[in-house]
C-alpha cells in the first residue's frame, strides 16, 4: 500500500472523515490532520440542537476519543492553521513558519460565518454560532436572555429560535426574504414552518434588514433599515457563511464561491483535493451542474470519495445530497437538491399519523427532491429512489389519492 | 455498569461497560469500536450505526419508533428482522449482557 504523506487542512467533519477513511481503506503512509481549534475534532450539527439544550456534553460531541488518533496513526495538530501552500516545494506552511511536507494535500477548510456589517455588531450580547465555544457562550447567555432577536431565518437561526422560545424567551426573527429558509425550501414547506413556529410564539419580521444594533454596555435594541426597533438582550446573527478559499486562491488554485474541483474532487493542482463546505464541485444532482454544499452528508461522502481515490479506487463523486434540521416539534429532512423547481405536489400526513407533510419538487416534470416535515419514511424512501437509477413518479402520479412512494422504490 | 458485547463482522468480540442512559452507538464511539459510524450524531437519520441485536434479546428492547423504522429502510447492509439503530438503544440495567453484531459496512 501507498506510503505517501497526506496532509489534511481542517479538522471539521470532512477533515476528520478523510483521515479516518484513509486509514480504513488501507493508506499506510503518514496522515497529518491540522485544525485551528484546540480540541479533538467534534460534530458541529448538535451545537444548535441537542448540545444547546444541554442534552449532550462536550465529550459526547467528539467524533472519536484521543486513543483513536493514536491507534490509527493520525497525527492531529490542534490549534494550528495552514497559512500558505508552497506548491513547488509540496509543503503546507503553518502560521508559526513550520513547513509540513505533503505528497497529497486535502483542503477541508470549511466556511466561516458571514459577519453582520452594521454598527453595533460587536456589542456584548451579540453572538454567532460556529464553534463549541460559541455554543457555550450562547448557552450561558440563553439562561438569562428574555428578549431574543435572531437575525437570519435559515436553518441555524430557526433551530436556535425554537430552543429560545421553548425556554420561555420572547423571540423575534428578522429575515430579508419574504419567508423562512427561502434559499432552500419550497414556498409550501416554508409556509408550513412559519405557521408552526408562529403558533409557538415566534414572531417573524420578513423583508427587513438589520441596520444598527445599539445599547450602552450591551446590546439593547436592533433597528432595521425601515426604522423598526426591537428590544433585545440577546442577538444571534446567522446570515450565512463564506467559504474559506483564501489560502487556495493565494496559492494560485482556481476558486469561485468555493475551491473549484473536478468530478474527482481534485483542484487545479493534481496533488491537492478539496472537500466539504469549501469545495465547489460538479454534482450530478445540481441544476447548474456545480454546487457548494454545507452539510454533513457532503463532508462525509466527499471525504470518502477522496480516500477511495488516494487508496487506488478512483470514482467520480455522485452522492445524493440530503439535509436535516431540528426545529422544535418539527424535523425537516430534504432528499435531493430541490432548488430550483417549477412545480410541487404537497402530501400531508393521513389522519391517524403524526402531523406533518412532504413536498415533492419537480423540475421540467422530473422529481428532483422531496422535503419532509415529520415524515421520516418519506425521506428515507425518497433518498433510496433518487439515488437509484429507476423511474421516478411524475407530478400527476404523486398527486393521485392512492399514491404510495414505496411502490416506486426497488430494493 | 451494564456490559455490552460488540461483535465485528469478522467475528472478533469486545465487551465494554456502559453507563446507563448512554446509547449503544455513543458507547461504541467512545470505546473505539470499529464498525459503527454514527454520522448524524445519534438522531436516527443517517443509518450508519446499524446493528443486529442477538435475536434472543430482541424482546428486551423497546420497539423502534417511526423515525428509526424509516431509517432502517436505508441502511447500507442487509436489513434483517433483528436490525436496529445503535443510537436508539439506550443502555439500562435490564440490558446487561446485550450482544450486538455489526454489519460488514455502514456506508
Amino acid at each position: 500500500m501507498s506510503k505517501s504523506s497526506i496532509v489534511i487542512a481542517g479538522a471539521g467533519q470532512a477533515g476528520f472523515q478523510a483521515a479516518a477513511s484513509l486509514r480504513e481503506k488501507g493508506h499506510d503512509g503518514s496522515i497529518v490532520l491540522v485544525g485551528d481549534e484546540p480540541s479533538l475534532p467534534y460534530q458541529h450539527p448538535p451545537l444548535s440542537k441537542s448540545y444547546l439544550l444541554g442534552k449532550l456534553d462536550h465529550a459526547a460531541l467528539q467524533f472519536r476519543p484521543e486513543s483513536f488518533f493514536r491507534e490509527n496513526r493520525i497525527e492531529h495538530r490542534a490549534g494550528l492553521k495552514i497559512e500558505t501552500i508552497d506548491r513547488e516545494a509540496h509543503q503546507a506552511v503553518l502560521q508559526n513558519g513550520e513547513a509540513i511536507p505533503y505528497d497529497h494535500l486535502i483542503l477541508a477548510l470549511g466556511a466561516r460565518n458571514r459577519p453582520l456589517p452594521v454598527p453595533g455588531a460587536g456589542l456584548k450580547g451579540v453572538f454567532q454560532l460556529r464553534t463549541v465555544e460559541d455554543a457555550d457562550a450562547l448557552r450561558e447567555s440563553l439562561d438569562r436572555g428574555r428578549q431574543v432577536v435572531v437575525i437570519g431565518g435559515g436553518f441555524i437561526g430557526l433551530e436556535f429560535a425554537t430552543i429560545a422560545a421553548e425556554r420561555g424567551a420572547e423571540v423575534t426573527v428578522i429575515e430579508t426574504a419574504d419567508r423562512p429558509m427561502a434559499r432552500v425550501l419550497s414556498k409550501e414547506m416554508s409556509s408550513y414552518f412559519r405557521t408552526v413556529h408562529e403558533a409557538h410564539g415566534i414572531r417573524f419580521i420578513f423583508g427587513a434588514t438589520a441596520a444598527r444594533l445599539s445599547g450602552n454596555s450591551k446590546v439593547e435594541v436592533v433597528e432595521t433599515l425601515d426604522g423598526q426597533q426591537f428590544p433585545a438582550d440577546l442577538v444571534l446573527v446567522c446570515i450565512g457563511v463564506i467559504p474559506n478559499t483564501e489560502i487556495a486562491s493565494q496559492a494560485g488554485l482556481a476558486t469561485g464561491n468555493g475551491i473549484i474541483v473536478n468530478e474527482y474532487l481534485v483542484t487545479s493542482d493534481p496533488t491537492i483535493s478539496a472537500i466539504g463546505d469549501c469545495a465547489l464541485h460538479p454534482n450530478p444532482y445540481a441544476a447548474s451542474g456545480i454546487i457548494r454544499l454545507e452539510s454533513v452528508q457532503g463532508a462525509v461522502d466527499q471525504a470518502r470519495c477522496v480516500a477511495d481515490r488516494l487508496t487506488g479506487h478512483p470514482a467520480p463523486y455522485c452522492s445524493l445530497p440530503w439535509f436535516w434540521s431540528e426545529q422544535g416539534t418539527l424535523r425537516l429532512q430534504i432528499a435531493g437538491l430541490t432548488q430550483p423547481h417549477d412545480h410541487t405536489v404537497v402530501r400531508k400526513s393521513p389522519p391517524g399519523e403524526k402531523e406533518g407533510m412532504s413536498v415533492y419538487c419537480f423540475r421540467a416534470n422530473r422529481l428532483v427532491g422531496v422535503e419532509s416535515a415529520n415524515r421520516p419514511l418519506d425521506h428515507a424512501l425518497a433518498r433510496k429512489l433518487l439515488s437509484g437509477k429507476g423511474e421516478t413518479p411524475g407530478p400527476e402520479q404523486v398527486a393521485t389519492a392512492d399514491f404510495e412512494l414505496k411502490a416506486w422504490v426497488k430494493d | 455498569m451494564p456490559s455490552v458485547t460488540y461483535v465485528n463482522s469478522n467475528g472478533s468480540r469486545k465487551t465494554v461497560s456502559v453507563a446507563a442512559g448512554k446509547s449503544i452507538m455513543a458507547a461504541a464511539v467512545e470505546n473505539n469500536i470499529d464498525g459503527i459510524v454514527g454520522q448524524c450524531g445519534g438522531n436516527a437519520i443517517c443509518g450508519t450505526c446499524h446493528v443486529y441485536v442477538d435475536p434472543s434479546q430482541l424482546s428486551l428492547l423497546e420497539p423502534a419508533r417511526d423515525d428509526e423504522a424509516a431509517t432502517l429502510e436505508i441502511v447500507a447492509a442487509e436489513r434483517r428482522p433483528n436490525s436496529r439503530l445503535g443510537c436508539q438503544i439506550e443502555v439500562k440495567p435490564e440490558l446487561d449482557g446485550l450482544v450486538v453484531e455489526m454489519p460488514e459496512y455502514q456506508l
